[in-house]
């Protein structure tokens, strides 16, 4: 069993949480003592999950409904945390929408969900809740980002480029930040065994999102600031961002 | 949206027969039901031998392991309400450490509560405490029609019990509430009795006195003549604490850590011939009945000794092996036991597991295995002269007035399958009431001709 650690009882924001990934955070830490706040579109499966976590491993959980894209409810939204769970610790943004490609070349309003809920969103709510943070001077930001946000290629350059976007933003918040004591993380998951890759053919190194979950968690036990996950990408990665653009523009990807 | 589905090959944990079918897997509960059109079935772990979880030719089966999120326990009751896609082992890791188990354990806790159910499995403790079934308190069932319904002993009871031991066929299961009981050790009190032949194992069986809380035979299958039936009796309970050596009383709830390898290969073909059974046999016969004297073991190698090697059923190889387990009422049940062990060994089918228990009273569900008499199981790899064999051994059981445990088996044809289970005609009424075009089949409902009027 995960001992509980120094900020045991610090409730924690968990976006997106319906999502596999989400889940195996919230695991990891309702197992270290946090009390939970669990935020997603899903009320019924927020419910469960709530339930799950609470008669599993005995803490507090809260869910309230919230949608990335109504940018104008972020500021309630957060008001609302730090209200029922009478504070605020950490947040883990796990909202990602993988959009269809194809549709967003011909569709605006496919490639503006993509973007919204990748980039225009998290900076919304992120932005709102760390300078909540920054004022207590205590806590953590940890943003799932993803590998596809390395480099674009043609089968996800919409979803790779918000996510790129994200992660700049996060470095700069870092920077901001890092007088106060407040942790910013960033998380770059490879494929994760989801509803979102199921069946899909040809795909490899998938992971499992306990497994992911749990590390993403663990990332605040380290001293990195941008996580690979698992471990492996970082140099598949290194190799991928590497290959010189005249012959990367031709490959097929 | 519709969930993505995977196409595969399907089989269950035989790996005998396999079917062309789809997958998917829903993680939201509302994504537990059909498909638009055509046939399925659920599918929990994939721990029923034959093809009770397998669908028809490339039609779907739901996998539910991603619905596995635990709503409510009552500590005071001992009632744990979960989905259905929730493992056994999940049960025991949350209620052991605070002092609960479930009050029916069958021979893995790799199974899903889903499967747990629709088999009615049973454990060393039938003839004590009943099947899985008896002690679920509601369930929660989507139905072919999208509906969603709650039945129980008491609420649309006949729903209730066409679904314990329904395999699957009454709806798909999303949700139960289970009993469990109070333990006060994760320790057991074993103690193991050598038998030097089968008139041996039933004394002991029937003995009052040797009999305990859990209690089952391993059985040497290869042994013939006067040592027809050589066997071990493993007799145990859940230790409570003054049973226990000091240095596990002051902790005895606590669970050791889970090690699990796997199994590495698929063994060729010949790897499991009469003659490597018969000494690895010989071999655990020495030193389980050496065990005479009362021991204390931990509950994972007590009840389920074959999960420490995970995919152990690539032990048979890629052809794959079936499982023959039967039940013979117990009137006949020495005499049947006698025949089919004689002929196990005569035709020098080696298997590598025998197991042989006594049962209790079953209980009101029309489709569930287990009832008052011996269930005798038998592992056989897969060749051609099996399908032969097993139906003459299956002929021979119902002629006992026995019946084969659907979860298992792979072979048996609907006229065995009607014998063995003169209320189907009950269960069918039930069926046809919420499923009457049998959206929900399996391969397993289609070989036993169950889909009857389809
Ligand atoms: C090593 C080993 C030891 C075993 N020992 C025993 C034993 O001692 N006693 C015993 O009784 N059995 C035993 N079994 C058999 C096993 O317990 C049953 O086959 C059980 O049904 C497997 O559960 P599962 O989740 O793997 O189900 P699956 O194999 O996936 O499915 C089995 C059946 O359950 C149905 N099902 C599964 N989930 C649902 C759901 N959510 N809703 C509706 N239907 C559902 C399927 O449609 C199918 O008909 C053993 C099996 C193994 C591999």
């Amino acid at each position: 069993m995960t001992q509980p650690s120094a900020s045991a009882g610090q409730p924690v924001w968990i976006l997106g949480a319906t999502s596999g990934m989400a889940r195996g955070c919230a695991i990891e830490l309702a197992k270290r003592g946090h009390p939970l706040y669990l935020s997603g579109r899903d009320d019924e499966e927020l419910r469960r999950l709530a339930l799950d976590l609470s008669v599993r491993y005995g803490v507090t959980v809260h869910h309230g409904e919230f949608d990335i894209e109504e940018i104008d409810s972020h500021a309630d939204a957060l008001k609302q945390v730090i209200e029922t769970c009478g504070g605020l610790y950490g947040v883990v943004f796990a909202i990602g929408y993988l959009g269809d490609h194809l549709k967003a070349r011909e569709e605006w309003r496919e490639a503006n969900a993509i973007i919204v809920r990748n980039f225009t969103g998290a900076v919304s709510v992120l932005g709102l809740a760390a300078n909540h943070l920054e004022k207590q001077a205590d806590g953590f930001i940890i943003g799932v980002t993803s590998v596809a946000a390395d480099r674009g290629r043609q089968s996800n350059y919409p979803y790779g480029a918000p996510k790129a976007g994200l992660s700049a933003w996060l470095a700069g918040l870092r920077n901001r930040l890092a007088p106060t004591g407040v942790r910013v993380i960033e998380i770059k998951p490879g494929y994760v065994d989801t509803a979102m890759t199921y069946g899909l053919p040809g795909l490899f190194l998938v992971a499992d999102p306990n497994d992911v979950g749990r590390d993403i968690v663990r990332a605040l036990d380290k001293s990195r600031d941008v996580l690979y996950l698992p471990g492996f990408w970082r140099l598949i990665m290194l190799i991928i961002r590497s290959v010189p653009e005249p012959i990367f523009k031709k490959m097929k990807l | 949206m519709a969930l993505a589905e995977l196409q595969t090959q399907i089989t269950g944990w035989g790996r005998y027969p396999l079917h062309p079918g789809r997958l998917n897997r829903p993680e939201k509960i509302r994504d537990l039901r059909l498909p638009e059109s055509g046939g399925a079935i659920a599918r929990g772990q994939g721990r029923a031998y034959g093809d009770a979880a397998t669908p028809h030719d490339n039609e779907l089966a739901v996998q539910t392991e991603r619905l596995n999120r635990f709503l409510a326990w009552d500590p005071m009751a001992g009632l744990l309400t979960l989905e259905a896609g929730a493992t056994l082992s999940e049960v025991i890791e949350f209620a052991a450490p605070r002092g609960f188990f479930p009050r029916v354990a069958p021979g893995t806790r790799l199974l899903s509560i889903g499967g747990a159910i629709a088999a009615d499995v049973h454990g060393k403790n039938h003839h004590h405490m009943g099947s899985f079934g008896s002690h679920v308190s509601e369930i929660e069932l989507t139905l072919a029609s999208g509906e969603t319904v709650v039945c129980s002993p008491r609420e649309d009871a006949e729903l209730f019990w066409a679904t314990v031991g329904g395999m699957g066929l009454t709806g798909f299961i999303r949700q139960a509430s289970i009993q469990l009981q109070p333990i006060d050790s994760v320790w057991v009190s074993a103690r193991h009795y050598p038998c030097a032949n089968l008139d041996e194992a039933f004394r002991i069986f029937e003995d009052p006195l040797r009999d305990d809380q859990h209690t089952v035979a391993w059985v040497d299958a290869l042994a013939s003549g006067p040592n027809l039936g050589r066997s071990v009796v493993m007799a145990g309970h859940h230790a409570v604490r003054d049973e226990l050596p000091p240095h596990v009383a002051d902790n005895a709830l606590a669970l050791k850590p889970k090690k699990e390898r796997n199994f590495p290969l698929d063994l060729p073909a010949w790897a499991l011939n009469p003659l490597s059974v018969k000494m690895f046999n010989a071999l655990y016969y020495k030193t389980q009945a050496a065990k005479t004297a009362p021991f204390v073991c931990d509950i994972e190698s007590f009840f389920f000794p074959l999960d420490a090697i995970g995919q152990w059923h690539r032990l048979y190889g890629k052809r794959g092996f079936a499982q023959f387990q039967c039940l013979i009422p117990r009137a006949r049940a020495h005499e049947g036991v006698r025949e089919i062990l004689e002929r196990a060994a005569k035709a020098r089918k080696a298997s590598f597991l025998s197991v042989l228990k006594r049962l209790g009273p079953g209980n009101p569900a029309p489709l569930s295995f287990p009832d008052d008499g011996y269930t005798l199981t038998l592992d056989l790899p897969y060749n051609d002269k099996l399908p032969a064999f097993l139906g003459e051994l299956t002929d021979r059981l119902t002629s006992y007035g026995g019946r084969l445990y659907l979860a298992k088996d792979a072979f048996a044809t609907p006229e065995q399958f009607r014998i063995g289970y003169p209320q189907f005609d009950q269960w069918l009424a039930v069926k046809q009431r919420v499923d009457p075009e049998w959206r929900i089949r399996s391969a397993l409902s289609q070989r036993l001709g169950m889909e009857v009027g389809q």
